[in-house]
């Protein structure tokens, strides 16, 4: 038996992403439901967040976001050699949303899977991604995070329906070539804890989202700091040294508790919660690729992303921007 | 190590501050901390959490309803510090 060769590094070449035409005003929530801009904007910190059309599927959505990393990348379709979905809002079990994907975009014959995570999807994926291209497995993959989770939301459920959004962002992962280059996507630190899986969950294919915010509210900012650090030290990136945090855009108030206990005070903490709302596994890549757009981050600065979300699971490490 | 109430006063003005921007000489024992201080039921929950790490008592989600003023938490942690 013998094992493929594989690179000294990985690094993500582009990010993408999509956002559906469609806006939701706090101020049309107000109207359905016992809510207010205000008390939205103190609680969540969204201002506004997009809804996919009627007909407008996660795999529509992925292939948007997909095809624009794919172009900025400076890859072609045939270069791609694996898929990765991570979803946990799949309009059907079978078949996956990879493949169909891949072959909207002209990918031929790719590995192919889905993986769901939660909103701890994109950074397992690009574990994964970074792991596969590492040891050889594959040289370019393209990496999604996309969900519909207002397929998923009881519109009359105030405590959900002003949070959750949908969305896609994604990003190419390839082998570093370069032979001074040092990596560009560090280790991962993932884990869980199962014994929370009755605080975020979708009881049935016929429920919604059902979420205890409080339980997820204290869990999230005391549990997750260590891990980010952890992802910090095993990449060996003093936290101080950090040109962004981009955690899952859970809520605004978590992203800032969590990002006040990282000692990384110059760090530009990424808040696209704002104008994106909740949007699973696509929240990371989403930001991402909205900050590189606007300027906001340079080639070459350390990022540490955090995923975090029901399982409970959750993973992070620490990347260069393209 | 039983903490005096001046001490639990000063150390609970340092939390509110650090969470909730809220001028740690602002929090007096009167003051009720939804409509005095403006700080909601999210922010209490940061303030039970750092409260735990720094006065070592645990102040569980459910019991947060029953903390209306600075006081409410003074005489929790002199409570809960007595019979541990």
């Amino acid at each position: 038996m013998q094992l493929p060769e594989g690179s000294r590094g990985s690094r993500i070449l582009a990010f993408g992403g999509y956002q559906p035409a469609n806006v939701l005003t706090n101020e049309t929530l107000a109207g359905t439901v016992d809510t207010s801009d205000e008390w939205i904007r103190s609680r969540v910190g969204i201002e506004s967040r997009r809804l996919a059309g009627p007909d407008e599927s996660v795999a529509d959505m992925a292939v948007a976001a997909g095809g624009k990393a794919l172009a900025a990348s400076g890859l072609s379709a045939a270069d791609i050699d694996l898929v990765i979905v991570a979803t946990c809002t799949p309009e059907v079990m079978i078949p996956n949303t990879a493949a169909t994907v891949a072959t909207r975009l002209g990918i031929n014959a790719p590995g192919a899977y889905d993986l769901n995570a939660a909103c701890a999807g994109f950074c397992y994926a690009l574990g994964t991604a970074s792991d596969a291209v590492r040891a050889g497995s594959s040289r370019n993959v393209l990496v999604i995070g996309a969900e519909k989770l207002s397929q998923w939301v009881d519109w009359t459920d105030r405590s959900t329906c002003i949070i959750f959004a949908d969305g896609a962002g994604a990003a190419v992962v390839s082998p570093v070539t370069e032979p001074d280059a040092g990596p560009g996507i560090g280790p991962v630190v993932w884990g869980s804890d199962g014994g929370m899986a009755d605080k975020i969950y979708i009881a049935d294919r016929n429920s919604y989202i059902h979420q205890e915010g409080q339980a997820v509210f204290r869990w999230a900012t005391t549990a997750l700091h260590p891990v980010a650090l952890k992802a910090c030290a095993k990449a060996g990136v003093d936290p101080a040294s950090l040109a962004a945090f981009v955690p899952h855009q859970a809520n605004l108030r978590i992203v800032e508790a969590i990002a006040r206990k990282l000692g990384a005070p110059q760090a530009l903490v990424a808040n696209d919660i704002v104008h994106a709302g909740n949007t699973s596994s696509a929240s990371i890549p989403l930001a991402l690729s909205r900050m590189i757009e606007r300027g906001e981050l340079s080639s070459g600065d350390a990022v540490l992303l955090l995923g975090f979300g029901a399982g409970i699971s959750y993973a992070a490490q620490v990347i260069k921007v393209p | 190590m039983a903490m005096t109430e001046q001490e639990i006063q000063t150390g609970l003005g340092e939390i509110v501050d650090e969470v909730a921007g809220v001028p740690a000489d602002e929090v007096t024992p009167e003051k009720s901390f939804v409509d005095d201080l403006d700080i909601d039921s999210l922010s209490m929950v940061e303030i039970a959490v750092a409260a735990q790490d720094k006065f070592g008592v645990e102040i569980p989600d459910d019991e947060l309803k029953n903390l209306k003023t600075v006081q409410d938490v003074i005489d929790y942690v002199r409570r809960a510090e007595v019979s541990a």
